[in-house]
């Protein structure tokens, strides 16, 4: 738990936009986009947890990836440390890549698979120039203890390890830069219970001592609930819901959050949820419907929402929503 | 759950060997369990555990050679499944028992429209017409809440979405009223809101058509959902057999009681989560004694030295675990531990 201090704001991200084009049919068809991240705008404070839920293809990945410019954002701003990523050159952007890091969710597909951690992490500490070469050696044996992994592992290669150890080396190569955020995307979907659980423990631990901020995204709301300060619930690109963990959990506004948190299987038969079952399926991001994206699957949709899209207000204190009728519904 | 119904499904000590260059794999290695008509089985374990294996072997789709069935009997109504020729095994496969897949996707022919494929399946164990066999397609379409199923029967896999593929594999599974269905993570690869909704259709289906489900996952949200009881795998070997309410009220094998407690709960707030250190001893190599042992808090000499049995226990719970014998002389976990 936090303690309610003053939050200082470290990640901004200000209508952000990220349209990918489609094939066309017929080169005399105007271009058609997915609009798979439209106009979203939210702050990452320092030090918390912010997580990013939603089902496939509602654009929690690619949210995570136009931060990072990794894919290059159609329109709007991220700022960090007072300067807009979007503006920045390629040359810029990776002096500022030391600061903000990425694990992602298949551990063997993002480590070379011909080289040893050693080469792993001393690239990733020269490219960053994070640590002077003489100390390199120490300090990759100070990662390897922190991820609790034995030092030998640094002449190994990927393959020699198991699936909860490769995501150990991803940490461990994350933290060989110094980063202040990290996007942990996916971050233990691929896991067994019993090994996300030690990574999870493991995140939480390295967040508590190095003082990390993590913008978690993830499709598992038992973990959300589990590691999260703030969680932001998104649907066919656009935010429908943002607010502290204990609120959205115990208090979600939007039907559609309502909806996703009664799916998720109960862990004791005994309990028995009021399950509000969603009729179909997510339309296609190509092209949503018009205003409130979640009206054709929405159980309290009336005409209002067919036409005029929702914005996202501040309904209770450091909870948003986006829903026209959230104040009926709450009761 | 009491009720005697007519068993389907009889495992008695299989045990299915990959012999490979590194050695013999025995990724199933002695298990038995019965599954009653109108029962859902769930098969828990993590990756690695031997439940696909199990899966696999009962229709005898393990990959031959490296893969063997290297000993036991699979009696479906009495006959036994090892030792079936194989045109008599096509016969039962897809008719009496019927299996879907994680990934419809690949489960699918890309090219082939989908309501075709399920008259394919139809036409293979029954005698029916082109014709015929394609509209009961559709009904089958139309059976698992697909909507205008006409129009969808025409369409190729690639035209529709990740829920509706898998609602048509379990199209596919039922169109020839099979008596055993089994699920293989059948929403592994699904949202949880479209998970929700093929787990309440494999409910509704089996309470009208009144099949026996083993459904195999690695999900205990999706056990307490739909199972009835729950076998637990751990390195080829059933740990705990118990029936569902059990399982979740008074776990009894350390492993489980671990896995349960690394889980994440939606409605409760810890710091830290339970974890059950090390990894599964690899399965070239098991332990002569419990295979848990290794990872076990509790492990005592014994543990190490012998390997327990299915011990049945006053309600009713089978459990691999020498605690639960009389011979044990250690202390007995208690809650706390596990918190």
């Amino acid at each position: 738990m936090k303690i309610a201090e003053e939050k200082k704001v470290l990640l901004e991200v200000a209508n952000l936009k990220q349209y990918f084009s489609v094939k066309k049919d017929s080169i005399f068809k105007p271009k058609t986009y997915v609009k798979a991240v439209d106009d979203i705008s939210f702050v990452v404070n320092e030090g918390e947890t912010l997580s990013i839920v939603g089902e496939s293809g509602c654009g929690k990945s690619t949210t995570g990836r136009s931060i990072l410019k990794l894919d290059e954002p159609t329109g709007g701003k991220v700022i960090y440390a007072g300067r807009n990523l979007v503006d920045l050159s390629r040359k810029e952007m990776r002096d500022l890549r030391g600061d903000l890091q990425v694990i992602f969710q298949d551990p063997f597909a993002s480590l070379n698979p011909r080289q040893t951690i050693k080469q792993i992490l001393t690239e990733a500490m020269t490219i960053q120039q994070s640590v002077p070469k003489p100390l390199q050696k120490d300090r990759m044996a100070e990662l390897l203890n922190l991820v609790g992994l034995p030092t030998e592992a640094l002449n190994r290669y990927p393959h020699e390890f198991s699936g909860g150890q490769r995501q150990r080396i991803g940490i461990a190569r994350a933290l060989a830069v110094d980063p202040k955020l990290i996007i942990c995307d996916e971050a233990v979907s691929a896991l067994d219970v019993s090994i996300q659980a030690q990574i999870l423990n493991l995140l939480k631990k390295l967040q508590k001592q190095f003082q990390l901020t993590f913008l978690f995204i993830s499709h598992d709301l038992s973990v959300v609930r589990h590691i999260s300060d703030r969680v932001m619930v998104m649907y066919l690109g656009k935010i429908v819901e943002i607010s502290d963990k204990k609120d959205l959990f115990d208090n979600p506004l939007h039907p559609y959050t309502k909806a996703l948190l009664s799916s998720i299987p109960a862990t004791n038969p005994s309990i028995k949820n009021e399950r509000i079952l969603l009729k179909g399926d997510v339309p296609s991001p190509i092209n949503p419907p018009s205003g409130c994206r979640f009206h054709t699957r929405c159980p309290f949709a009336a005409d209002r929402c067919k036409t005029e899209e929702p914005a996202l207000r501040e309904l209770e204190p450091d909870h948003f929503v986006s829903c026209h009728f959230a104040e009926e519904l709450a009761q | 759950m009491t009720e005697l119904n007519e068993i389907l499904l009889e495992v008695k000590d299989l045990k299915t060997h990959f012999h490979t260059k590194h050695g013999v794999s025995k990724a199933v290695d002695g298990i038995d369990f019965t599954l009653r008509k109108g029962e859902t089985l769930g098969i828990v374990g993590e990756s690695g555990c031997g439940k696909s294996i199990t899966s696999l072997s009962i229709l005898r789709l393990i990959p031959s050679p490296p893969g063997k069935i290297a000993g036991g009997q699979i009696l479906y109504k009495g006959r036994d499944l090892v030792t079936l020729p194989d045109n008599e095994m096509r016969k039962i496969r897809g008719n009496d028992i019927s299996m879907i897949f994680q990934e419809p996707m690949t489960s699918l022919n890309p090219v082939i429209p989908v309501g075709e494929q399920i008259a394919e399946a139809i036409r293979l164990h029954q005698k029916m017409s082109k014709k015929e066999a394609r509209l009961k397609a559709v009904d089958m379409l139309k059976l698992v809440g697909i909507p205008s199923p006409e129009k969808r029967a025409k369409q190729e896999p690639f035209q529709l979405s990740g829920g509706m593929r898998q609602r048509v594999m379990i199209a596919m599974a039922l169109s020839c009223n099979p008596e055993v269905l089994i699920a293989d993570e059948p929403t592994t690869a699904l949202d949880v809101t479209i998970q929700a909704q093929i787990l309440e259709l494999i409910k509704e289906l089996q309470a009208r058509l009144g099949m026996g489900v083993m459904m195999i996952t690695h999900d205990l949200g999706v056990v307490a959902e739909t199972c009835d009881t729950v076998a637990v795998m751990y390195a080829g070997n059933i740990v705990e057999h118990a029936s569902t309410q059990n399982l979740f009220d008074d776990p009894k094998h350390p492993y489980t009681r671990g896995l349960l407690a690394s889980l994440p709960k939606i409605d409760e707030d810890r710091d830290e989560l339970y974890t059950i250190e090390g990894s599964v001893p690899s399965a070239y190599n098991m332990p002569v004694g419990c295979r848990f042992a290794s990872r076990c808090e509790f492990a005592q000499a014994v543990c190490l030295e012998k390997k327990p049995d299915l011990i049945e226990q006053s309600d009713g719970t089978k459990v691999r675990c020498w605690m639960y014998s009389d011979e044990w002389a250690g202390a007995k976990p208690t809650e706390e531990v596990f918190n």
